[in-house]
């Protein structure tokens, strides 16, 4: 799954620690979800989206299937 | 993770010192019927504790990731005692190996595979640290 939470973080100038904090995890949670090694649970999902204010579908994306 | 460190500490304390007594009981008045089976189980209690402690801390911890890790290193443990203990089995049927095992049994092959396991995950979080240095300069 691909997500936009690199570039979120930037647009709100925080570091991956700052992300970390708002949401109760660690550092390397923030960091494996940004490089897409790591998918979330759903309510840590609906964490993440609620921390930025937008729904889960502005921030995770569906990995593009070749037709 | 303070009350795991506090609890697998404790195991195996325990552990060393079960080992040594026992081993003496049994060097010098060895014991025999139940109470041979009893104090020769003894060492083997602090082991089945730590496999407890283990899981305790995959219950308790927290963070999914961690706990995802976690999870991952056990089961890279559990395969890698599996394999090492099924191809010496088979060494030890067709007589290539001579029987028993030194003293070095599953468990420890486990705990061998949970060691390799943690430095797999280490090395995997050094890199993406790093891969974030560089991307940060």
């Amino acid at each position: 799954m691909n997500n936009r939470l690199r570039v979120l973080r930037a647009e709100h100038g925080w570091s991956q620690q700052d992300l970390a904090d708002r949401l109760g995890v660690s550092r390397q949670s923030v960091n494996a979800i940004e490089k897409g090694r790591y998918d979330p649970s759903l309510p840590l999902a609906f964490n993440i989206a609620d921390v930025f204010g937008l729904p889960i579908e502005a921030i995770f994306l569906r990995e593009e299937t070749p037709e | 993770m303070r009350r795991y460190l506090i609890r697998l500490t404790t195991c195996m304390t325990l552990y060393v010192v079960l080992l040594f007594a026992v081993t003496s009981l049994f060097r010098h008045a060895p014991p025999t019927g139940v109470l041979a089976w009893g104090a020769a189980v003894l060492p083997a209690l602090p082991i089945l504790a730590t496999f407890w402690t283990i899981f305790r801390l995959l219950e308790e911890e927290t963070d999914e990731y961690i706990r995802h890790m976690l999870v991952r290193q056990s089961l890279f443990a559990t395969a890698f005692c599996l394999s090492i203990m099924t191809v010496w089995e088979f060494l030890q049927n067709y007589e290539v190996l001579p029987p028993g095992n030194g003293g070095f049994g599953a468990a420890f092959f486990w705990f061998i595979g949970l060691g390799i396991g943690g430095m797999v995950n280490a090395l995997a979080t050094r890199r993406d640290c790093a891969d974030d240095e560089e991307e940060a300069e």
